[in-house]
C-alpha cells in the first residue's frame, strides 16, 4: 500500500494564450518535506504556486490535499500560506495586527490571538518588535514577520516564492539556516521556489528541476547533483563538464564512451542504461577533475594532457580552464589548502588531468 | 549636497512669494479691515483720525458684535457647513466605487474613464449650472417626468428648481472630480499583493476591502474631502442660481456685503469666520488622515 502524499499534483497544465506555461506537472510532496522547485527564470514556477494558492486556476489536471481536490476552493478557504517575495506586510498594520490578522480572519478569541502573536514572535526572535510598523524594519526583520505570520494559525502547506532575493548574500544564508531549523521545529511541509541552485541544494529535502514548464527531474539534492538526468539538468545544478560522444560497448554497469575527438573513456558502475551506438554526454563535475603537471594516472583513470587557458582565483580554490588537444575546453578545480601557495599553474602551462571511472555519469537527453 | 541648498530655495521663491502677495497679506488686510468703518459710500473708513493735530486710531470691535448680536450668522454657518458636510459624503459615497473601478481597470480604459471625469471642466462652469437650471426648470423635462409619474401615482407635484435638492445635486455634481481625482491617485498606488495576502490568509471580499483597501484609501478620502468641502463652504454661485431664498450660504451674504450693502468691514468679519473654519478643517482632516495612517 502508498502512503498518501500530503499534496498531489496531477497533470495540471496552464496555457497563456498559445503559450504553454505549464505542461502536464505532476508532484507528490509528502508531509513534513522542504520541497523545492528549481529552474531558470519563466519556467513557470510562480504559475505552479498561484494554482497552488488558488490565486489562478489550472486549464487542466487536479490538486489533491490530503486525497481531496481543492481546486474548487478559492484561496481563503485553502489551508496553505504563501509568503509573498515582497513580503506584503500591510503597512497600515502593526507587526503584531500583522501576525494576528490570519488568526482575526479565523475568528479567534482576543487573548487567544495575544498569546499566539507573541508565541510566534518568539520563534523568528522579533519579540521586542511587536508595536512597530513594518516599514521600520530592516529587509531580514520584514521577512522574518511574513514567515511568522504564515505560520501563526499552522497551516498545511507553506508556499514561498523565492523569499530570500531581496536580501543581500551574507543575510541570505543566515535566513537559509533559519529557515531550515524552523522548518525542522514546526514540521510544516515548505514549497519553496527559488531559481538559486546551491539555495536549493543547501535547504531542500528534494527538489524538483524544471525547463520551460515541465519538471525535468525530482530527486534529493546529492542525486540530483551526482545523478543528473539530463543535459540540462548536469549543466543547471552546479558547474558541469559535459563531454559529447558515442556508447561504443556496455557491459552490465561498465562501459565504455568513445569521446568526440579524445578516444575511448571507461565508465564503471554507470548507472545509466544505454545501448551501444547511442549518443550521450559523459558530466564531470570540476571537482572531481584531477589536475597536476604530471597526472601520473591509476589504472581506472582516464587522462589528458592539455593546457592552462585561463584561471580564475576565487579564494578557497582556483578554477583552472584547461583546453584539451581537440580544442574542448575542461574546468577543474583545485583547493587551495597548501598555505602559502596558491597559484599552482599559470597561463599557458602545459598540464595533464585525470578522472577516475566512477567519477563520470553518463547523460542520454 | 550641501551647495545645492541654495538652489532649492530659489526654486521655492516665486511660489512662496506668491502666497505671501495673494494669500497671506490679503488676509491681513482683511483681518484688519474687520476692525475698521465702513465707509459713508462703501469701500472703508480711514483707520486714522486727526483730532487737533494728533493721529489717533479709529478702530472698533463693532463688526464682530454685530456677528453675534443675532443668531442669523451662526444659522447661515450651520446651514453652509451641512451642505458641505451632505455634498462630502455624497460625493465620496459617489466617487469611491468610481474611482476604485477606473484604479482597478486596464491600463488602456483607465485614460478614458479619468478623461471623462474630467470632461466636464472642459465646459465653463456658469454654463454648466444655467443647463441644470435648464433641467431643474419646471417646464424642464426632469420635473415633467417626476411630476408625470407622481401624478400616476395621485400624489401631488414637485418643483425642483430653486429646492435644496437642485442645490445638492448640483453642487455634487460639480464637485464629484475633485473627490474622484484624489481618491483615484491613492487607490492606483495600493499594491495589488497586499489584497492576494490577505485573501491567502483566510481574508473574504468584505474584509478585504475594509481591512485593507479602506485604511490604506483614507488619506485620499481626506484630500478629496478636503478639495469638496472647502469650496462647498464658501460657494455663492450655485445657491445663487439655484437655491432660491432657502438656499442662501454664508457664501452669498459675504457677497451681498461687498457688492450690494458695501459694507465692507462686516463682510470682512464673514470672510475671516469662514477661512477660519476651512483652516480649521483641513488641519483636522489632515490629523485624522495622519492618525489613521498609523504615525
Ligand atoms: N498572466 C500571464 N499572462 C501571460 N503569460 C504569463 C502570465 N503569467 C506568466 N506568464 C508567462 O509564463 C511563463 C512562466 O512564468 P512564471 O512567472 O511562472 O516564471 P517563473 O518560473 O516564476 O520565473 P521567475 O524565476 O523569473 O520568477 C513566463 O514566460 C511568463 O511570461
Ligand atoms: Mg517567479
Amino acid at each position: 500500500m502508498e502512503i498518501t502524499a500530503l499534496l498531489e499534483i496531477v497533470d495540471v497544465s496552464r496555457h497563456f494564450d498559445d503559450f504553454v506555461a505549464l505542461d502536464k506537472v505532476s508532484l507528490r510532496i509528502e508531509a513534513g518535506e522542504f520541497f523545492t522547485l528549481l529552474g531558470p527564470s519563466g519556467c513557470g514556477k510562480t504559475t505552479l504556486l498561484r494554482l497552488l494558492a488558488g490565486f489562478d486556476q489550472p486549464d487542466g489536471g487536479d490538486i489533491l490535499l490530503d486525497d481531496k481536490s481543492i481546486i474548487s476552493a478559492p484561496p481563503e478557504q485553502r489551508p496553505l500560506h504563501t509568503i509573498f517575495q515582497n513580503y506584503a506586510l500591510f503597512p497600515h498594520m502593526t507587526v503584531a495586527e500583522n501576525i494576528g490578522f490570519p488568526l482575526r480572519m479565523a475568528g479567534c478569541a482576543k487573548k487567544d490571538i495575544q498569546a499566539r502573536v507573541s508565541e510566534a514572535l518568539e520563534n523568528v526572535r522579533l519579540p521586542d518588535k511587536a508595536r512597530h510598523y513594518p516599514d521600520a524594519l530592516s529587509g531580514g526583520q520584514k521577512q522574518r514577520i511574513a514567515i511568522a505570520r504564515a505560520l501563526v494559525n499552522r497551516p498545511r502547506l507553506l508556499l514561498l516564492d523565492e523569499p530570500l532575493s531581496a536580501l543581500d548574500a551574507k543575510l541570505r544564508e543566515q535566513m537559509q539556516i533559519e529557515l531550515i531549523n524552523l522548518q525542522k521545529d514546526i514540521g510544516i511541509t515548505f514549497i519553496y521556489v527559488t531559481h538559486d541552485q546551491g539555495e536549493a541544494l543547501a535547504l531542500s529535502h528534494r527538489i524538483a528541476v524544471m525547463d520551460q514548464g515541465r519538471i525535468v527531474q525530482v530527486d534529493v539534492p546529492e542525486r540530483l547533483y551526482g545523478f543528473p538526468n539530463s543535459r540540462f539538468v548536469a549543466d543547471f545544478i552546479g558547474k558541469c563538464n559535459l563531454l559529447e560522444g558515442n556508447v561504443r560497448e556496455q557491459q552490465g554497469n561498465s562501459v565504455t564512451v568513445e569521446l568526440d575527438g579524445l578516444g575511448p573513456v571507461h565508465v564503471c558502475r554507470s548507472e545509466t542504461k544505454c545501448v551501444a551506438g547511442s549518443r550521450c554526454a559523459l558530466t564531470l563535475r570540476p571537482e572531481k577533475i584531477r589536475i597536476a603537471a604530471n597526472v601520473s594516472p591509476t589504472e581506472d583513470e582516464s587522462h589528458f594532457s592539455g593546457s592552462v587557458h585561463d584561471m580564475l582565483y576565487l579564494g578557497d580554490v582556483t578554477v583552472y580552464i584547461v583546453a584539451l588537444s581537440n580544442g574542448l575546453l575542461l574546468e577543474a578545480l583545485l583547493a587551495n589548502s597548501a598555505s602559502g601557495r596558491t597559484n599552482f599553474f599559470e597561463v599557458g602551462d602545459s598540464v595533464e588531468v585525470a578522472w577516475s571511472c566512477d567519477a563520470g555519469h553518463l547523460v542520454l537527453e | 549636497m550641501q551647495g545645492k541648498a541654495w538652489y532649492k530655495y530659489l526654486l521655492s521663491l516665486p511660489p512662496m512669494a506668491y502666497l505671501l502677495i495673494f494669500f497671506a497679506a490679503p488676509t491681513f488686510i482683511m483681518l484688519f479691515a474687520s476692525f475698521r468703518y465702513a465707509g459713508e459710500y462703501g469701500g472703508l473708513a480711514p483707520w486714522y483720525l486727526h483730532e487737533g493735530g494728533r493721529l489717533t486710531l479709529d478702530l472698533t470691535l463693532e463688526n464682530w458684535q454685530r456677528l453675534l448680536e443675532t443668531d442669523i450668522y451662526l444659522r447661515l454657518f450651520l446651514r453652509s457647513i451641512g451642505y458641505a458636510v451632505a455634498t462630502t459624503l455624497l460625493c465620496m459615497v459617489m466617487g469611491y466605487p468610481l474611482a476604485l473601478m477606473i484604479a482597478r481597470s486596464g491600463r488602456k480604459h483607465r485614460d478614458l474613464l479619468l478623461l471623462l471625469v474630467i470632461l466636464p471642466f472642459w465646459s465653463n462652469f456658469l454654463v454648466r449650472i444655467y443647463a441644470w437650471m435648464i433641467i431643474f426648470s419646471p417646464a424642464g423635462a426632469l420635473t415633467r417626468m417626476i411630476n408625470g409619474a407622481l401624478e400616476l401615482l395621485g400624489m401631488g407635484s414637485v418643483t425642483l428648481m430653486y429646492s435644496p435638492t437642485a442645490m445638492l445635486v448640483c453642487l455634487v455634481y460639480v464637485h464629484l472630480p475633485f473627490m474622484v481625482l484624489p481618491l483615484y491617485a491613492n487607490l492606483e498606488k495600493h499594491d495589488l499583493d497586499l489584497l492576494d495576502a490577505a485573501q491567502d490568509l483566510g481574508a473574504g471580499k468584505w474584509r478585504r476591502f475594509w481591512l485593507i483597501t479602506w485604511p490604506l484609501s483614507l488619506p485620499g478620502i481626506t484630500a478629496g474631502s478636503i478639495l469638496v468641502f472647502i469650496p462647498v463652504l464658501g460657494m455663492f454661485a450655485i445657491p445663487d442660481l439655484l437655491g432660491g431664498t432657502n438656499g442662501i450660504m454664508i457664501g452669498n451674504v459675504i457677497k451681498q456685503q461687498f457688492m450690494e450693502s458695501r459694507d465692507w468691514p462686516f463682510g470682512s468679519v464673514l470672510s475671516m469666520v469662514l477661512t477660519v473654519t476651512a483652516v480649521a478643517v483641513v488641519l483636522l482632516g489632515s490629523r485624522l488622515g495622519a492618525r489613521r495612517e498609523g504615525r
